[in-house]
């Protein structure tokens, strides 16, 4: 059953109680959707008719959603560059490894970087990653410049005739300006030697409102494409994302769903939608 | 942290402050600003439910009393001080060691709450109270968990018990119980065991923090959490709860912003109180909870007393007593002085940060002024003082051109640089014999950065008593007066 569904059949059949429409609206604020978006839905499920709620919610949560495409941007017959930056333990070396599974299994060149030196171990748990699915890793030392790594890394992608370089950053809170500005040198020393393809953001799945203050600093310092959503097999419902994306415009790309390698699902918004209506 | 929260509440009371005579509507009006802003800040709808009656019912009891009052805002918000107090868990509690040791302390929590980071921190945290912690490797789940804690312990020079590689290898039970027999042998009276992260419904990790639990009778077993978790909170604590048992709480990433609803929803939930929060990067960065200084940093009035505790671990004894009697006897501020509250400053951590902790921090202007501190400020002015003489220190009107392009020159920085700090440090310098002599700061003197906490530290930090918060007296202290004056 949906986050939505039991409540539609009851307004279905005859007109919600007082009762039923404050239960819909403790859901939606359950899911941290947002209070002001779970009011807009309130609202809209107080005024429409019982025949029409399932359409008028489908194209009101569609509305909230950007309209950029949601594939992985490929650089035609070059190198594709993947930076992944997030705050702190939201999933980045997690999801990179993912990612590069997935894209390895589609049949491209793969290289990770592993840029972040910052955190006790983060390079290794990265090469353990490559070793398991086979992807080359470019390291550099424990508290080494990140933007040499990187610099290293795009590097060897361009001599060497890979299809994707991968960067994992480490993570920082979005409140540590200085952290944020060494993100933004990050991304233009790649640039230096290969455009940025995609910026993929990591938002843990069990955040609250301040995914949203996260996405909007990692945006003005790095310009953000994406989105992967993590941790999202359980009781979290992760409305935060769907509340980023109407926020900042920025589409959600992949949703991490579970512990294993291929636990990593392109996100596709109408089979989302009717789950939730169901 | 916290800032949204504190800012509504700051909101509320500015109207309710600018009205006179409350109202029940008033009370109303309130309450339900109060809804929305815990809801934005993430704490539980349930919680939220409940607090806002509490408050309104308390609010409208006392309404009569209230009436009476001279400040009827400020009774309002005693009540929800009072509230966010009791639920936030009334006073603190501390560590409970075991009679027999080792103490044995168990961290559980979902992936990426920072189990691994806080086992170091509260590893050196014991270790600096003249524990001897042994550190347990039992995340075998995550990729080089193992790692990441052996290379913790490392930097820390603290010993670490991992027996397994990890990577899914070995068993975290064995691990743990192995760790105890290891700590008895080796006399490690505290045992830290990190276990593997997990989610609320994973039933087998569930199970295997259960198997630990009972292999190893932890004397706490902590549960830790990120502060910027959503409504998810209480299902998780509840989980945990139902699938472990935990007793108490840990809270990590208070560095960033706008969050703490976590704080108040499990407090309230579970009942259980939390212990620990850890706040930053670096491994000094984590204390105690405290329930009233944590309640009153929501309502945005600052923590005064942490800053205090902080301001007095970093200067000794000695070297602020001898400044505060070089104050009172009114004898010259040299910059060696100067120097020395540097030094202490850094010890204290971030500038932006512990300004951070000032009444009205959260205040719009205020924070701008704080954002655009830059903590390498520091670090500079120190280098250019540290390239003087000692004589030119004690007599900055030695400082002639000749020794000015030295300065800068030793310094690394520019002449224009040195000559700006040597102006700001006679503005100060200036601004201290004002305040002695009870002139009060010249009004409209802008604090110049990197001059103005230091200067103030042994007045009003330093000297060892900590101005209440809520005192309306104009602080001696210039930067917390500024704060003060900026609200």
């Amino acid at each position: 059953m949906g986050l939505f569904g039991s409540f539609l059949s009851k307004f279905s059949r005859n007109r919600a109680s007082l009762e039923d429409i404050e239960e819909f609206r403790k859901i939606l604020i359950e899911s941290d959707i947002g209070a002001t978006t779970a009011e807009e839905i309130v609202d809209l499920v107080k005024k429409e008719k019982s025949e029409n709620l399932e359409a008028a919610i489908t194209e009101r949560i569609k509305s909230f959603l950007s309209t950029d495409s949601r594939e992985l941007k490929l650089q035609a017959g070059g190198l594709t560059t993947v930076l992944v930056v997030g705050v702190n333990g939201t999933g980045k070396t997690t999801s990179t490894a993912k990612l590069a599974n997935l894209l390895k299994t589609s049949g491209k060149k793969v290289l990770l970087v592993a840029a972040d030196t910052f955190r006790a171990a983060a390079v290794d748990q990265l090469i353990t990653w490559g070793q398991r699915i086979g992807v080359d890793v470019v390291r550099g030392a424990e508290y080494s410049d990140p933007a040499a790594v990187c610099f290293d890394g795009a590097t060897k992608a361009k001599n060497e005739g890979y299809d994707v370089l991968l960067i994992d950053t480490a993570g920082r809170l979005h409140t540590k300006s200085n952290l944020m500005d060494e993100l933004g040198k990050v991304r233009r020393v790649i640039e230096k030697v290969t455009p940025v393809n995609e910026v993929l953001f990591v938002l843990d799945g069990t955040t609250g409102q301040n995914g949203i203050a996260q996405a909007r600093v990692f945006s003005e310092s790095v310009s953000l494409t994406g989105m992967i959503v993590t941790k999202i097999d359980g009781s979290t419902k992760g409305g935060i994302a769907l509340a980023t994306e109407r926020e900042l415009a920025l589409p959600l790309k992949y949703v991490g769903v579970g512990e294993g390698v291929a636990d990593l699902k392109a996100f596709d918004p109408d089979p989302y939608i009717s789950e939730l209506l169901s | 942290m916290f800032e949204s929260l504190s800012n509504k509440f700051s909101e509320v009371f500015g109207a309710l402050r600018n009205k006179g005579r409350i109202t029940e509507s008033d009370i109303d009006d309130a309450a339900g600003e109060l809804r929305t802003a815990l809801l934005e800040a993430d704490v539980a709808l349930s919680v939220v439910e409940t607090f806002v009656q509490r408050v309104k019912e308390k609010s409208l009891t006392a309404l009569p009393e209230l009436r009476k009052s001279t400040n009827q805002s400020q009774e309002i918000y005693s009540i929800i001080n009072a509230e966010l107090i009791e639920i936030l868990g009334g006073a603190a509690r501390r560590i409970r060691f075991a009679k027999n040791p080792p103490t044995v302390i168990m961290l559980a929590g979902l992936q990426g709450s920072g189990k691994t980071t806080l086992a170091g921190k509260l590893a050196s945290y014991l270790k600096e109270d003249g524990n001897t912690p042994l550190l347990v490797a039992a995340d075998l789940q995550r990729p080089n968990a193992v790692t990441q804690l052996c290379v913790l312990a490392e930097s820390l020079k603290l010993p670490v018990f991992a027996p397994e590689p990890g990577n899914g290898v070995g068993d975290p039970v064995k691990v743990s119980r192995d760790a105890i027999n290891f700590a008895k042998e080796k006399l490690h009276n505290v045992v830290i065991i990190d276990t593997a992260g997990r989610l609320g419904i994973d039933e087998e990790l569930m199970k295997q923090a259960r198997d630990i639990k009972a292999a190893v009778n932890p004397d706490e077993t902590l549960f830790v959490v990120d502060a910027m978790i959503g409504q998810d909170a209480v299902r998780t604590a509840q989980a945990f709860e139902s699938g472990v048992g935990f007793d108490a709480v840990v809270l990590t990433k208070l560095d960033g912003d706008a969050k703490g609803g976590a704080a108040l929803s499990i407090a309230e939930m579970s009942g259980k109180p939390i212990l620990f929060v850890s706040n930053g990067e670096k491994l000094s960065d984590f204390d105690y909870f405290y329930p009233d200084r944590m309640a009153s940093r929501i309502l945005g009035m600052g923590d005064i007393q942490t800053l205090a505790e902080q301001a007095k671990k970093a200067i000794d004894g000695e070297s602020a007593k001898r400044l505060e009697e070089k104050f009172v006897s009114g004898e010259e501020f040299t910059l060696e002085d100067f120097l020395e509250q540097l030094q202490a400053m850094k010890k204290m951590g971030s500038m932006t940060k512990l300004l951070g902790m000032l009444p009205g921090a959260n205040n719009a202007a205020m924070k701008k002024q704080i954002d655009s501190l830059d903590d390498n400020e520091l670090v500079r002015t120190q280098a250019i003082v540290q390239s003087m003489t000692r004589e030119e220190r004690q007599n900055p009107k030695l400082l002639n051109g000749s020794r000015r392009a030295r300065i800068a020159k030793g310094s690394g920085r520019t002449v224009t640089e040195v000559n700006s700090l040597v102006d700001r440090f006679s503005a100060a310098q200036k601004m201290m014999k004002q305040m002695r002599t009870g002139g009060g700061m010249p009004k409209g003197m802008a604090l110049p950065p990197g001059m103005s906490l230091p200067a103030g530290v042994p007045t009003g930090i330093g000297g060892g008593k900590p101005q209440s918060p809520k005192k309306k007296s104009r602080s001696g202290n210039p930067a917390k007066r500024a704060a003060q004056e900026g609200r």
